[in-house]
């Protein structure tokens, strides 16, 4: 795991997972996985449905805590100072989580007050957010009438209102439609350069970790490879990421454009 | 966690929901026919052949309508505060309790708050129930809106705490209606809302008694009875407080992390 190509690597951590497991009964949904983010890193976590991306968003997000291991977010373990940690990381869940019928604005203003961000702060903050996505002028729209993609990007703006360190995105273009898809990935790229913020982005999708700095393989709950696109492919001696993939998990990547392209041979 | 932050998000939370049921237009409604039905109807049907002796807090004879308006009053307290619960399961469902359980605070606290926005709007409805009453002439002392206000909060708490823990349980919005049959009508019914617990006792159903005389909703109904006439039933309240916290604590207790309450919703792995 030396072949990491952090873009800080002298600064601490932003997240370091260590050894993290989590069982639903008798199923290993997490095996002992370690990781760590830079920052400014961009970095992918890709594996199929029922890899184990989900529960470790949960787990990162303190919705619920590991059976075992440590996990640290800007220094601050999730266990003992949830709500520290909890102040340094933005959320981008998989289910859609804005309230349709409230105002773009309303929508952010609530998100600003459970983060303690003052009035006026919370004012300009949400503009410099709505302009850096050209949707100022819809501000007083209601959530509702906005496309699927601007909406997905209303919930990147919100996530990074209270200027978190570590951006967790999980399947967030699940149902955009390709030039969405990519408008987003494009966006959270420069989020990364720009704004030297961290990135964990879950997918299932070749093609997207394809522009990420680093990528996790999960697979079954174990984490199986992490380095750069081109390493893991070097390394597995293959042409391209799909390829590679595809020869450590056993699982056939399908058009990218599908939401359902990766199904794991011979258990579904 | 800083007290300026802590009343943001209270404040945040509270507004959001009194906004959701300002939009929701027929809630208020549906929430003051049922009492009025009972109040309009049932009490009037009865008005005879329930003879209300003279116990305290009343110091003369009074109408059926007035004995049970304030039972109806805890109902709509009853009714609301499960029907937050309903809005807690639902929230579950659609990601919205995620978005609320990782704001950088405790976790209790984000219930804490949950639960007194909820309360806000049982008060809310309370007192237009008080309103109807005042509307169809039921003989409630002015000076009893303002006595009540607090003996309403702090039924309306409890209650709502009692939702929450059960909205712990509740798997699935489809599981809810079943738990609403257990949980407001025996609620309801065995309590001292409709009648007086002696008439219990004097029908020889004692088992009914015992379990009424232990019934903290009976308690939240005697407690606003009493209150409506400036008078402080302190058993009542000291029931309803520490009902509240038993059921706040197990509630915290069922969204704690370890036992991973959202793991539930329908989501893969």
């Amino acid at each position: 795991m030396n072949e990491t190509v952090a873009e800080d690597k002298s600064s601490p951590a932003v997240l370091e997972v260590g050894a993290v497991s989590k069982s639903y009964g008798t199923l290993k949904a997490l095996d002992r996985v370690n990781m760590n983010l830079h920052k400014g890193e961009f970095v992918a976590l890709l594996g199929p449905n029922g890899a184990g991306k989900t529960t470790l968003f949960q787990l990162l997000t303190g919705l619920f805590v590991p059976d075992d291991g440590t996990i640290q977010i800007l220094g601050h373990d999730i266990r003992r100072s949830p709500v520290r940690a909890l102040g340094g990381i933005g959320v981008v869940f998989q289910q859609p989580t804005l309230d349709l019928d409230l105002s773009v604005r309303a929508n952010l203003v609530y998100h600003c007050r459970l983060h303690g961000i003052p009035r006026t702060e919370a004012k300009q903050r949400i503009t410099e957010e709505l302009e850096r996505l050209n949707l100022v002028e819809r501000a007083a729209d209601p959530a509702r009438s906005l496309s699927g993609g601007n909406r997905r990007k209303v919930e990147v703006a919100r996530a990074l209102l209270h200027n978190p360190g570590l951006l967790l995105m999980d399947e967030a273009t699940v149902g955009l439609d390709p030039g969405s898809r990519a408008s987003l990935v494009d966006y959270v790229v420069s989020l990364c350069e720009q704004r030297k913020i961290s990135v964990l982005w879950s997918t299932h999708l070749v093609d997207e970790a394809e522009r990420a700095h680093r990528v996790f393989m999960l697979h079954k709950g174990n984490l199986i490879a992490d380095g750069t696109p081109a390493t893991l492919t070097a390394k597995a001696e293959r042409n391209n990421l799909a390829e590679a993939f595809l020869s450590m998990t056993g699982v056939t990547p399908g058009p990218s454009d599908n939401d359902q392209i990766l199904t794991v041979k011979g258990s579904n | 966690m800083n007290f300026n932050h802590a009343a943001q998000a209270m404040l945040a939370v509270g507004s959001r929901e009194v906004v959701k049921f300002v939009r929701q237009k027929g809630r208020l409604f549906s929430s003051l026919v049922r009492p009025a039905l009972w109040l309009i109807v049932f009490a009037v049907g009865f008005q005879n052949v329930f003879g209300v002796a003279v116990i305290p807090p009343y110091e003369t004879y009074i109408e059926y309508q007035v004995y049970i308006a304030p039972g109806l009053l805890g109902m709509v307290l009853l009714f609301n505060g499960m029907q937050s619960s309903l809005a807690m399961v639902y929230d579950r469902e659609m990601g919205l309790m995620r978005l609320l359980l990782t704001a950088p605070l405790p976790r209790w606290f984000l219930l804490l708050c949950k639960l007194g926005a909820g309360t806000l709007l049982s008060t809310l409805q309370g007192y237009a129930f008080l309103i109807l009453c005042a509307v169809f002439k039921v003989d409630i002392p002015w000076t009893g809106w303002i006595y009540a206000l607090p003996a309403i909060i702090v039924s309306g708490m409890m209650l709502g705490a009692l939702g929450l823990l059960l909205s712990v349980h509740i798997k699935q919005l489809e599981n809810f209606a079943g738990t609403m049959n257990f949980v407001i009508f025996p609620m309801f019914f065995i309590s001292s809302a409709l009648y007086p617990l002696w008439k219990l006792q004097e029908a020889g159903a004692e088992v009914v008694f015992q379990l009424a005389r232990f019934n903290p909703f009976t308690h939240a109904v005697e407690l606003i009875r009493h209150s409506l006439y400036g008078k402080l039933n302190g058993i009542s309240l000291a029931v309803v407080c520490v009902s509240f916290v038993i059921f706040f604590a197990l509630a915290a207790h069922g969204y704690n992390p370890q036992r991973g309450i959202l793991k539930r919703s329908p989501q893969p792995a």
